[in-house]
């Protein structure tokens, strides 16, 4: 399983550079998604895979009797997805404005500054 | 001592507040600022003749061995007096030359600080020091040769002047901090010691080397003498001061200083030979195809520049000796010239020697200064000229095997130099005045009595050579550490040595008398232009910039994509170099996890999206598509034990989902930007970089784990912070300020799309 999940995440990579390579602002979002969830995948990969053992301790005990899935890397995923979605909200609002400012979703339209708007 | 060097500097920082209370007092006050430094070092001046030279010593970098280490020896006494007497005859001339001009306090600032800079440079005892000042003289001299701003050709010249001479200064720091490696020492005076350290080390050629050209382009010898013609477009009084009497001589300085440490090798004496006497013969002959009074001075000075280095090349005893006295001889002359250039162009309007004739009819005071400095300059007896051209050819003439060619050449440049004074000094004076300048008039005191004392002192020190005798002493011993004690004389009785100086006056009055200025000669000179180093370097210069451009261009293209393109290449290249060798995995398949169907099938699905995102011309079909990605990876959460990931990426995704159809649905479909070509670039370069996270992936994934930080908080989770869920506990309690920072965070953002969404551009926006 491990092995299929690397290839995810190096697909997830690919498609998300091959996305945020084109002239679309659109499609750089969705790029910067992409790439956002193959990191999530490749950190909770590294923290490796513990099947049903989530880090929660039991009720009658104090500390872990088992075997747990790393805590660590689960707190930082869960950050990481929180904050990436403050930037996607952030950038689908601001290529919304853009659009409806200059009537184009192509980045080297965008290419003069000081144009009266 | 200390105040004397930085008071220039003072005086520059002070002036914006100076000329804010009274600009009109600017020029009033300013030339006391060098005549006091004058009169402070002329109180020093017998201490430094019994004691052969004062140190003065304030810490200023210790741990670099950079000290402010100021020492006053004849070399430098001359120059300071040269810098701080010539500086105050130019401060008083200034203040009419330039009288109403807007940015005339400005201009003595850029003095101010230039002087300054200049007094560092010779009384530095310390080379990084030496370095600092010597870059300082050449910006302020930047600033006052384009002080004209609104003229294209003034800024060009002073952009050429900086970047030779800049450059050159580079050339020399990187030298001087060569010699500190060599030796261990910054300073002058343990330097001169131990001289032999350098003249067995490997890299002492290319310490040469870099001294010389240091030296070579501030001195404008050939091949960068090109500089210092141009440098004329700035006012005659910054040609005076900077580019005749005290910046142009900072080489010959530099050159005199380094000679006791680094001369006496066949490389140091012939180079300075060669390149002196090209110099001295080259400037002197195109002296020659000039009209324009101060073209004409600016070559000859560049002649006398090459003199000083052909003198010190010679290296004989006379001939540094006639070295240190043609530096005094040549300030005060040379300044007399152009100072009364000035008072040409300033009265008549012209600087056209073809034009100019008897104007001392109406301006005698200037025309007895132009004759005593042209008699000076052509060497006649009773001037210091004289005095000074004997030494120099009984040095010449002393010297090696060679002595003969090197004399005629010598000779011959003298020849030239006794027209090109005379032109300047006495063909505007004598014969008859034109009708045009029959109302031209004296001018103020303040711009015909500089001239007149410089040139009254060329004469007094010619017929009293014996009032020089200590002064020019010490200049000797500081040039030749074991001189002989010197006396100056008037005469030097019947020798080879007069002989010469007749022949010399004889054929310059020869020369002067038939062969006149003219224009046409100049243009015959023109074929040449394009060999000249000018033209040499100012293509250089263009190629260069092209190339900048280019060069800037290729790299800052503006195009986003692109600097992600080139960042990836060069991660994945080296990176992959890296790999090039093979990769090194050994993968321990217990730790393997087995393959259940559902995983199986939500792998499946998940790249079939990530393949339809890719491909799909709909913008709904890449949302769904990236909404099942978002799913996919909740489902993998969730099957590894972590079921808030799961809820967190779940109620992420709907959110991102709903958000992106609610705003971007009702734009148009995707259009497709780019060739196929473009594409399938980009295709590789992504799969590249992708396998390459795979396979660093891989890597970190065999190699055995750490889990210190986890364990702590497992086991303190409860025991700790009383909760069981540990990625809860961590998140609100063992890291919980770095949570309340993601709010904040959180909250920016959506302070951001909120002022986004309610945005009202331009309200005032008519129709």
């Amino acid at each position: 399983m491990e092995l299929l999940l690397i290839f995810i995440i190096g697909l997830l990579h690919a498609a998300g550079i091959y996305m945020l390579l084109r002239r679309s602002m659109f499609k750089m979002i969705i790029g910067l998604i992409f790439l956002g969830n193959g990191v999530n995948l490749l950190i909770f990969l590294l923290g490796r895979l513990v099947k049903g053992k989530p880090p929660v301790i039991d009720e009658a005990s104090k500390v872990f009797t088992d075997i747990y899935a790393d805590p660590v890397p689960q707190a930082l995923i869960l950050t990481a997805i929180v904050i990436g979605f403050g930037l996607q909200s952030f950038a689908i609002i601001l290529i919304k404005r853009v659009y409806k400012v200059l009537e184009t979703d192509d980045l080297d339209e965008l290419n003069s500054t000081d144009e009266e708007i | 001592m200390i105040f004397a060097v930085i008071s220039g500097f003072l005086s520059a920082a002070l002036l914006p507040l100076f000329s804010k209370i009274n600009k009109n007092l600017v020029p009033k006050v300013y030339p006391f600022v060098p005549l006091g430094i004058f009169v402070y070092l002329l109180y020093l001046m017998p201490s430094v003749l019994q004691e052969g030279s004062l140190m003065w010593n304030y810490p200023w970098v210790p741990s670099f061995g950079v000290d402010l280490v100021f020492r006053l020896d004849g070399l430098s006494l001359l120059f300071g007096l040269l810098i701080t007497g010539i500086g105050t005859l130019v401060f008083f001339y200034t203040s009419y030359y330039l009288k109403g001009d807007e940015y005339l306090d400005r201009f003595y600032g850029y003095l101010s600080m230039f002087m300054a800079a200049m007094l560092g440079l010779v009384f530095s005892d310390n080379l990084i020091c030496l370095f600092v000042f010597w870059e300082l003289t050449s910006i302020s001299s930047f600033f006052l040769i384009g002080y004209k701003n609104n003229d294209p050709s003034s800024r060009k010249s002073a952009l050429t002047a900086l970047g030779i001479t800049g450059f050159g200064g580079l050339v020399l720091l990187a030298g001087l901090i060569w010699m500190g490696f060599v030796s261990g020492t910054f300073s002058f005076t343990e330097l001169i010691t131990t001289p032999e350290v350098f003249r067995e080390h490997s890299s002492y050629i290319w310490i040469v080397v870099m001294v010389f050209v240091g030296a070579f382009t501030k001195s404008a010898q050939f091949p960068f003498h090109f500089w210092l013609p141009g440098a004329m477009k700035a006012p005659t009084p910054v040609s005076t001061y900077l580019h005749s009497a005290t910046m142009v001589k900072a080489g010959i300085y530099l050159l005199a200083r380094f000679t006791p440490i680094l001369g006496g090798t066949a490389i140091w004496q012939e180079t300075l030979i060669i390149v002196g006497g090209i110099t001295m013969l080259f400037a002197a002959v195109h002296s020659l195809f000039r009209t324009d009074l101060k073209s004409i001075l600016a070559y000859s000075t560049i002649s006398a520049l090459g003199i000083l280095v052909f003198l010190l090349g010679v290296g004989t005893q006379d001939a540094l000796l006639g070295a240190g006295l043609f530096i005094l001889t040549h300030a005060l002359y040379k300044a007399t010239l152009f100072l009364i250039t000035g008072i040409i162009d300033h009265e008549t309007g012209t600087r056209e020697v073809t034009r100019l004739a008897g104007l001392q009819k109406v301006m005698k005071p200037v025309a007895f200064a132009g004759y005593l400095a042209a008699l000076s300059s052509a060497g006649v007896p009773m001037f210091l000229g004289f005095i000074s051209k004997e030494i120099m050819y009984e040095g010449v003439f002393h010297s090696s095997s060679l002595a003969w060619v090197l004399t005629a050449a010598l000779v011959i440049t003298k020849v030239i130099l006794f027209v090109a004074g005379f032109w300047v000094g006495v063909k505007p004076f004598s014969g008859n005045l034109p009708a045009e300048y029959q109302k031209v008039h004296l001018p103020n005191p303040l711009l015909w009595v500089p001239p007149c004392i410089l040139a009254v002192l060329c004469l007094l020190f010619g017929v009293l050579p014996a009032v020089l005798d200590g002064f020019v002493q010490a200049v000797f011993i500081s040039l030749v550490p074991e001189a002989p004690e010197i006396h100056l004389a008037i005469w030097h009785g019947f020798n080879w040595i007069l002989g010469m100086s007749l022949v010399t006056l004889a054929l310059g009055f020869g020369l002067y008398l038939f062969f006149k200025p003219s224009t046409n000669l100049i243009l015959k000179t023109q074929t040449f232009d394009n060999l000249s180093p000018i033209n040499i370097a100012e293509s250089g210069g263009r190629i260069f910039k092209a190339f900048a451009w280019k060069w800037t261009g290729f790299f800052q293209n503006g195009y986003l994509r692109n600097y992600v393109i080139t960042i990836l290449l060069f991660l994945t290249v080296l990176a992959g170099y890296r790999l090039y060798d093979g990769v090194d995995i050994h993968l321990d398949w217990n730790q393997i996890s087995q393959i259940t169907p559902s995983e199986f099938l939500v792998v499946v699905l998940m790249v079939a999206s990530i393949f339809f995102a890719l491909i799909t011309k709909t913008r709904t079909g890449v949302i769904v598509a990236l909404g099942i990605v978002g799913l996919a990876n909740c489902l993998f959460f969730l099957y590894y034990s972590a079921p808030d990931l799961a809820m967190t990426q779940f109620s992420i995704d709907t959110l991102t989902v709903l958000l992106f159809m609610l705003v971007l649905v009702q734009l148009p479909r995707n259009r497709s930007f780019s060739s196929r070509k473009v594409r399938l670039r980009d295709g590789f370069l992504s799969l590249m970089f992708g396998s390459l996270i795979a396979i660093l992936a891989l890597e970190v994934f065999e190699a055995p784990s750490y889990t210190e930080v986890s364990d702590y908080y497992a086991e303190n989770a409860y025991i700790l912070a009383k909760g069981k869920n540990v990625v809860n506990v961590i998140l609100v309690d063992f890291r919980g300020i770095d949570t309340m920072v993601e709010t904040v965070v959180l909250v920016i953002a959506a302070i951001g799309v909120f002022s986004l969404l309610n945005l009202n551009l331009n309200p005032f926006k008519k129709n």
